[in-house]
């Protein structure tokens, strides 16, 4: 354990821009964590004579329309933002990877209807398809995570497909199954093990997109509803007052929107390099 | 001749190919918005006070009170013949405003590639040729940051920055000013109308409201075209053609344009493809933000009105331009790498 760590350590060290994403993506999970702890004001209450302040020492980022601190709006967000950007990555993940994997492992009639099924998830502009689901299933936090889910699982059920299908005859499988292994057994104890690290890497990367996403369904008002602070929503309520100057209710929610997708990309990037040099571009 | 005929077998091969999907487009949206919430029977009666009968009449009117099997087959029936239904919020048949509004959609989106392609190339290959130096950096860094700003975000503050501080662009809403000049309707593509009628100011008025949706776009785009671009030219500036090409004394520039160009092009098509579907949902934001009279804000109000047909045609729009796309695409690789057509 000791020996992988010091080699973290090792790869971090010449990969500086790696390091700051994996110490910029871990504060930002910190800060959310421990958003409500460390919120200067609450981020729901209004104050309508400090309407519209720009950012000052009393108010980082300044304070919106009804007079709410702006940085208080911004930790309780990330709490949300992150937790939909995560439980949707992780199931798309999890079923994207069982399902992947069983249809790489058996082939035949089962992986040609998914590869079907996929081919038309494809085949939608994938935002589009989030919006009419978050549309169909209701305005509430768990119909954009699953949403979300559901425009991931493509990419991961192909991932794990074709990772799974190259292994599937080689010698080790062919031994497990030699020793009496189950089907069942063999892909998820020896198989899905052999790409999962794989398939880690593309969940940094997923992460941001995700974030992406569910921000945009809420800037066009579908998915979380004001007054929740939401990053999308921050941006869109701060749309209507950009012609008149007041740039710091989107520039805030969009800085950190930026640079929360920043982290997660770099970080992706650099967990990728690790994993193939040869991807390097 | 044999050349243009296997093309055109190929052409219909993926055409036929694609048709599965496309149905599968079509009956998933059909029942994505059948669960909709919100009875459209109920929200298109004259007002909250009207009476059941009108409400159930409505309902009988639009098809709503048969099972949803039928509902379907009927649905499927319609778009064979063209038809896609009637828009309850403008009251006009759904083919109608999309054919309306898709040039507005169009122009923006092919103004935003052509943008997104015209910066992503020169960069991605400057980059390519001087590997480390502080230009290849300077690229990776405006791709990096690109790809993380959400188009609403980068949007406003474009409108922020060259409409409120500068003051030199236009009004951002909308097309073009209403009152400055008449628009003419040949293509339904502005700038091209403009440009057949000999109408350079209206041109001009044209360009410069479509300039910062585009922008807009075509930053979000930037990065995976450049980033492509710059990897392939990079593989391929390594390869022993190239040498050759060098050691038998051809001048820098067509060796690079011509040699090495060519053969970079086949992964930045595909990834073209890729990018030109991405577009397509970053329409939905986009024309939010600047108020696009288009198919996506179409779309998109008739969806908050719980107004079924047109977010169908929508999809269904979408899904077909995405398999047209891919087609072209397919045929792109044939002109950039002849081998491609013999497979």
């Amino acid at each position: 354990m000791s020996a992988t760590l010091r080699h973290v350590g090792w790869v971090l060290r010449g990969n500086p821009v790696t390091a700051l994403a994996a110490a910029g993506a871990t504060a930002l999970v910190l800060l959310a964590a421990f958003a409500p702890w460390i919120m200067p004001y609450d981020p729901i209450a209004s104050n309508v004579p400090k309407a519209l302040q720009p950012p000052s020492w009393d108010h980082w980022a300044g304070t919106d329309q009804l007079g709410r601190d702006i940085f208080s709006r911004l930790l309780a967000a990330a709490r949300l933002d992150l937790a939909i950007a995560a439980s949707a990555v992780s199931l798309s993940f999890v079923v994207g990877a069982v399902i992947g994997a069983w249809c790489g492992y058996t082939g035949g009639a089962v992986d040609r209807a998914v590869g079907r099924v996929v081919d038309v998830l494809m085949a939608f502009p994938l935002f589009v398809l989030a919006m009419a689901m978050v549309a169909a299933l209701g305005n509430r936090v768990e119909n954009i995570i699953l949403a979300t889910a559901i425009i991931n699982l493509p990419f991961y059920i192909r991932f794990a497909r074709a990772e799974v299908n190259i292994r599937r005859d080689l010698g080790w499988v062919e031994a497990a199954r030699a020793c009496g292994d189950s089907h069942l057994s063999v892909v998820l104890r020896f198989l899905l093990p052999n790409v999962l690290p794989a398939m880690a890497v593309q969940i940094s990367l997923n992460l941001g997109w995700a974030i992406l996403n569910a921000a945009g369904l809420s800037f066009i008002g579908l998915g979380v509803t004001a007054p929740t602070p939401e990053w999308g929503i921050m941006v869109a309520e701060g749309a209507r007052f950009i012609t008149t100057g007041k740039w710091w209710l989107v520039a805030m929610p969009g800085l950190a929107l930026m640079l929360t997708v920043l982290c997660f990309n770099l970080l992706g990037d650099g967990l990728r390099d690790m994993l193939d040099p040869r991807m390097r571009t | 001749m044999r050349a243009l005929r296997s093309a055109g077998r190929r052409v219909g091969g993926r055409l036929l190919a694609s048709l599965p999907a496309l149905f599968g487009v079509v009956v998933l949206t059909f029942l994505l918005m059948r669960v909709l919430p919100g009875d459209p029977a109920v929200f298109f009666a004259s007002g909250p006070t009207a009476g059941q009968e009108e409400i159930e009449a409505l309902r009988k009117e639009l098809g709503l009170d048969q099972p949803i099997p039928i509902q379907l087959v009927r649905y499927l029936g319609d778009i064979a013949h063209g038809n896609l239904g009637r828009s309850l919020t403008t009251g006009q048949p759904v083919m109608t405003d999309l054919r309306r509004r898709l040039p507005a959609s169009l122009e923006l989106t092919f103004s935003a590639l052509a943008l997104a392609l015209s910066l992503a190339l020169p960069l991605g290959i400057l980059a390519a040729l001087r590997p480390g130096s502080l230009l290849d950096h300077a690229v990776r860094l405006v791709c990096t940051m690109g790809v993380c700003v959400p188009t609403f975000v980068s949007g406003l503050l474009l409108v922020y920055v060259f409409y409120v501080v500068l003051g030199i662009a236009p009004d951002p809403t909308g097309r073009i000013d209403i009152f400055a000049s008449s628009r003419p309707e040949i293509t339904g593509f502005l700038l091209v109308d403009f440009a057949l009628m000999g109408d350079w100011e209206g041109w001009w008025a044209a360009a410069s409201q479509l300039i910062l949706p585009a922008s807009t776009m075509a930053l979000f785009v930037l990065a995976p075209l450049a980033r492509m671009t710059r990897a392939s030219m990079l593989a391929v500036l390594g390869s022993d053609f190239i040498r050759t090409a060098r050691s038998l004394g051809l001048a820098e520039g067509r060796v690079i344009v011509v040699y090495a160009l060519r053969n970079a092009l086949v992964p930045v098509l595909t990834i073209t493809g890729i990018v030109f579907s991405t577009m397509l949902g970053a329409n939905v934001l986009v024309e939010k933000v600047f108020s696009w009279p288009g198919v996506a804000s179409y779309a998109l109000d008739a969806l908050l009105a719980s107004d079924y047909a047109p977010v169908q045609g929508f999809v269904l729009l979408m899904a077909s331009i995405f398999v047209l796309v891919n087609l072209t695409v397919d045929l792109l690789y044939g002109l950039a790498d002849p081998r491609a057509t013999a497979a």
